[in-house]
Formats: structure tokens, sequence, C-alpha cells
């Protein structure tokens, strides 16, 4: 049929089509997308961005404002100085001074700054509960940065990793309790199909979290061998470990080639090295929600817990936020060496951190972690 | 291969498109034609590359020869034979060959002076090849985008791609391919089926005809679609399947880098619900 022989039955669908067509690609993004390759050619394990979206995330996720200059190392220890320093008790006053200006930049409201936290008429009471939050968080920093470099390396967290200049940090989770259900049977959404940006849009699992980032739990459901045998995982529990990758993908800003060769989720030959980090990261997370924010619950006052009365975690958006290394992988540790492992010349012994050997093919139990309490 | 008695007449002279007379002519049973002798050239050209592609890997086994396409860092231009270069060749001898093969049967349907169905049909499915290998490559900036040429390599890469947008399953253009193909082995069954019947009666009896086929889907389904209908349809539902997998990879990546979930929120905003 050539172009000159359109009979006027033929506008119509050719209309409908054009329309259809148009609707469909209203919802998408233009042509060439940035693509990072990330295993062998051939293979599809390439990162996918489309470069205006990823520009907003530059824009999003600026590096911490300039350091102050170092202080003086040597002199009197802060405890030795002050009254009530119980976790920074290790530097010397002029570092101690330092981290406490550094962390008004990092977290308090400038209208604020030292009176976020402190009396001022007495800077050692313990009145505020910002105070006492503060000083459970900069615990579990060194926490992160001293048993935890097998997910932080020498990149290392300060406040700014999470904080970004804000009291609260963004994409902390709540447990979430769920729509209202009518009774009965339409009661059983069996903690699927609700989509949120926590599943990625999907109708896996919407709250993953509570159930995976806490407590030990199974993450890994994969049966050894072909047939089910001896499996006792269920389908539900599917849904809870794909709604967490959803959340771990969207969180670091990835797609699952990013951790995963998908010609076999479970092998961890095939896998790139990112997943043993990702791995380490959510025994992390878990270690951190158990020991530091969870106990925080009667710190808190009552505007600052979720909708069922529990208190802010952390997951991998906290720090990542939306971007495969929280803020582009800038150097958090290096200009901060006092939020680092506590130096063994501090004047009250810190208790020695005991490593734990952590393979990754260790079982998922046998990573609980509860030192730090 | 011996011909049967009738054929002979069927082998008319002329309706080539390029060439003239000079490839008008039949081996065997096969006709020629300018388009036969590039399709041979082509596959023959393309096949010897693959098996030096192969004997360049580490193995023979059939299931795991691999000849990759380029690595990204090539983007739209010439790799090293060794590094991506083969996978390039192959490339274009595919198309190459599967065009030529198309217009080779342009050809023989000019001869017959019948439509030329089945090449268009067959163009579907070459649609399909340039797209996943040419034009989704070229939007996308570099021919590793491509899939590579093995067994388990190109299923490993449909896994990892389906894989870049989360979750395959919810890409609107996938959706509809694969209700095509399924909807496409359904009507495939559903007529063999009833050909086979009327074709078999009890011993002794008449083969049946149309009425029987019309009378028996009009019993059990209320509408017999007829005989020209079902072909009418399968060509509808089996091109389109090959179009809309076309669609619904050309459209991941170039069109669309996020999951493809999340592509719904415009249904989750509409007004009348949200």
């Amino acid at each position: 049929m050539s172009a000159g022989t359109f009979r006027r039955g033929h506008l119509a669908p050719l209309a409908l089509g054009a329309l259809a067509g148009a609707l469909l690609l209203a919802g998408c993004e233009r042509p060439p997308p940035e693509a990072v390759q990330r295993g062998y050619r051939g293979t599809g394990m390439v990162q996918v961005y489309n470069p205006r979206d990823f520009a907003k995330s530059v824009a999003a996720n600026p590096p911490p404002p300039p350091a102050l200059p170092p202080a003086v190392a040597e002199g009197p220890r802060a405890s030795q100085a002050f009254k009530n320093v119980q976790v920074l008790s290790d530097l010397s006053v002029g570092e101690l001074a330092r981290v406490m200006l550094s962390m008004t930049q990092w977290v308090a409201p400038q209208a604020q700054q030292c009176a976020y936290c402190h009396n001022l008429n007495d800077m050692a009471s313990d009145e505020l509960y910002t105070k006492r939050v503060a000083r459970r968080m900069l615990q579990m920093v060194r926490e992160v940065n001293t048993s935890w470099t097998s997910h932080v390396a020498q990149t290392g967290v300060t406040c700014y990793t999470c904080h970004r200049g804000q009291q609260v940090p963004t994409q902390a989770w709540f447990t979430n309790p769920g729509p209202h259900q009518p009774g009965g049977l339409h009661a059983t959404l069996a903690g699927k199909n609700v989509p949120l940006p926590v599943n990625g849009m999907s109708s896996l699992a919407y709250d993953p979290l509570t159930e995976l980032l806490i407590k030990p739990a199974d993450v890994k459901l994969t049966g050894e061998q072909a047939l089910p045998a001896g499996n006792r995982h269920s389908l539900k529990q599917t849904y809870t470990t794909y709604g967490l990758m959803m959340y771990m993908s969207g969180a670091l800003g990835v797609n699952c080639t990013y951790c995963h060769n998908t010609h076999s989720f479970k092998e961890w030959a095939s896998s790139p090295p990112t997943r043993v980090k990702a791995w380490y990261g959510i025994r992390m997370v878990r270690q951190l929600n158990s020991n530091y924010l969870l106990p925080l619950h009667d710190v808190l006052p009552p505007e600052r817990l979720g909708p069922t009365g529990d208190v802010a975690k952390v997951g991998c958006a906290t720090c990542h936020k939306g971007v495969y290394k929280p803020v582009f992988g800038a150097p958090m540790l290096k200009d901060f060496p006092e939020l680092g492992p506590p130096r063994v010349v501090a004047a009250p012994p810190a208790p020695a951190a005991k490593p734990v050997a952590r393979t990754a093919d260790a079982a998922a139990g046998a990573a609980r972690d509860t030192r730090g309490r | 291969m011996s011909m049967l008695s009738f054929e002979r007449r069927y082998r008319v002279r002329g309706g080539t498109l390029v060439g003239g007379d000079l490839f008008d002519f039949w081996i065997g049973p096969f006709y020629v034609g300018f388009f036969g002798v590039t399709t041979a050239f082509c596959a023959v050209t393309g096949t010897l590359l693959l098996i030096y592609g192969a004997a360049l890997g580490p193995t023979w086994n059939l299931w795991q020869i691999n000849v990759a396409p380029p690595d990204l860092k090539y983007g739209l231009g010439f790799a090293p034979m060794r590094e991506g270069g083969i996978w390039q060749w192959v490339t274009i001898l595919a198309t190459g060959a599967f065009v030529s093969w198309a217009l080779r049967e342009v050809e023989i349907c000019r001869k017959l002076g019948i439509g030329i169905h089945v090449p268009v049909a067959f163009g579907a499915a070459i649609v399909a090849y340039v797209t996943l290998e040419v034009v989704r490559p070229v939007l996308m900036g570099a021919w590793g985008h491509g899939f590579p040429y093995g067994i388990y390599s190109h299923l490993d890469w449909v896994s990892n791609v389906g894989y870049q947008y989360l979750h395959f399953h919810y890409n609107p253009a996938h959706m509809i391919a694969v209700s095509l193909f399924f909807t496409t082995t359904m009507a495939l069954g559903l007529h063999s089926s009833l050909i086979l019947s009327v074709s078999n009666p009890p011993r002794g009896e008449p083969v049946r005809g149309a009425e029987h086929e019309n009378t028996f889907y009009r019993d059990a389904v209320g509408y017999s679609i007829g005989a020209l209908g079902i072909h009418r349809l399968g060509y509808l539902i089996s091109v389109n399947a090959a179009l809309f997998s076309a669609l619904c990879i050309v459209l991941s990546g170039p069109f669309w880098t996020k999951g493809w979930p999340e592509w719904w929120s415009w249904w989750l905003n509409i007004p009348v619900w949200k």
C-alpha cells in the first residue's frame, strides 16, 4: 500500500495507534542513557542511568562542608578537663572542641547550635534528650568505624554520612503497620500488594525492613539442591527477600546486577565483590538497629516515634540516599580520626573490640553481634 | 531430490528484484537467485567466524561456547577481532543472511504471483533480531549492549538485562508480547487439532470439511472464526508477538532506565483514585 492510497477508514486506527504510542512513551525517558559495565562483556551486567536523574542525584548529595583545621592531639584528655565526657574521653581538649563544632555543622539546626544538645549554663548536664541520643550516636559512629570496616572500609562514617545537616536523617524508617483494611478475608494482605517506594512500587513485601533489618533472619532462601527437599522457606519469605532487594536497589540507585550475576543469585563465586559488601552491610544495619537505635526508645520524646511507637531505624538508604556509595564515596574518616577507633593512649581503657572472623559463607546467625551493648 | 510431476510448471523465469537472469535458476529443489547467493555467503562466512570464535574460547562444549560483544568502552566503533570484533562481523553477516533470505522469499512470491505475506511475517522476526543487536545498542551508544552468541551465555544475558530493570514482568510491552506468544500457541493448537480431527474420520468414512470444522467450534464456544479467518488471526498474533517483544526490549534502556514496577506510577497517580 503506497502512502497515497489511504482510505478514510484507515485513518482512525492509525490515529489510535499513534495516540497509544505517544501515551506509552509519555511515561518514559529519552535516549541515550549512560551505562557502566560491571562484568565480563556480553553478560548484561551493566548499570544503566538516566544522565539527567544522575545529575540531580549528584546535586542532592554534596560533599560535607570543609573540615575544620586539625586540632592538637597532645595535652590533657577531654575526660580530665571536662566533666561527664563518656565517649570521646580519649580525645585531647582541642580535638573534642573540633568534633563538637563539626557536629553543629552536621546535625544541629543553625539557629540553636550548641544549645540543641547542651544546657549552655551547664555543658556537662544530660538533661536534654538530644544530648543523650547524640552520645549513643557517637558510640555508634565509632563502632562502625572500628568494627565494620568490612562494609565502610577506610572511607568510614561521620554524623554527616546520615544527617547531611538535618537533625533527623532523611530515609530513616519506621515499622509500617500497613493500610487500614476491612476485617475478614480482606484483612489478609499477607504483607504485600501495597506498592510503595520501599518495594520499588511492586507487589512485593511492603515492610521487608522490620522483618530483615533488625534481627538475624534468612535473606538467602535458595535451596542447596535442585529439588526443594528440606528447604522450609515459604513463598511469603521470598516476597520479603525480594522486597528487601527492591529496597536496596532503590537505596543505592543500582539494579540487581550491581551485586548479583542473575545466572545464579545465590552463588558467591559468580557474584561481584559488591555483594560481599552488601552482606556485611545487612549485618551492620541489624547490629546498629538492635544495639544503638532500639534502646533509645525511652530516651526519645513521643513526637520522634513512629506510627507503632517505634524509634526511627537505619537502613541502607539512611546513609546511601540513592547513591551506590554514600556521598559518592567522599572520604569521611580521613579528616576525623577522632571518630575512629578509640586511641590506646586514652586514659580510661576502652574494652578492646574483639575481631570476629566473618566469611561470606557463614550462616546469618553466625554474624549476630552483640558488642557495644 | 526428484521433483513431483506437477512441480515444473511453477518454475517460471523472471520476477527477480536484482541480478536479472544471472542467478535465475534452481539447484535441485532450491531456487538460487541473487539473494540465495548472498544468503549462502553470509551464512557460511558467519558460521565459520563463529567456529573461529569458539576455537579462541576455552571450550568446545556446545552449550558453553560464547562469542561475546565488545566491552562498552568501544562504543559504536569497531573492536579488535578477539575482543568483540568477531561478534560485530557475525552480527553484520547474520543480518545480511536473514534479510537476503526474506528477499529471496519475495522473489519466489513474485514468480508465483502470490502475496508477500511469508517474507513480511519473517520480517517481523528479523525486526526483533535487528532491534536487539543493532537498534538498541545504537540507541544506548555501544555495541556491547547486544546479546552474546552462545546457548547458555545468551540466556544469562537475557536474565541480567531483565534484572537491570528490577522486575521485567512489569514491562507493559513484555506483558503484551508474552500474552501474544501464548495466544499464538493456543491458536495453533486449536487449529492443528481441528484439522487433524476432520482429516481422521472413522475408518471407511469420508474426510470432513469446513461445515464440520465450523460446527465444532460453534457448538463448543459459540463461534467459529472460519478457515481463512484462523490464518489471518494466526498471522496477526504471531507477527505482533515478535513486534511487541522487539518493543519491550527497545524500551528497556533507551527509553526507561529504572525498575519497570516504578513505570506504573502514572497509573497509581491517576487523580480518580490517587
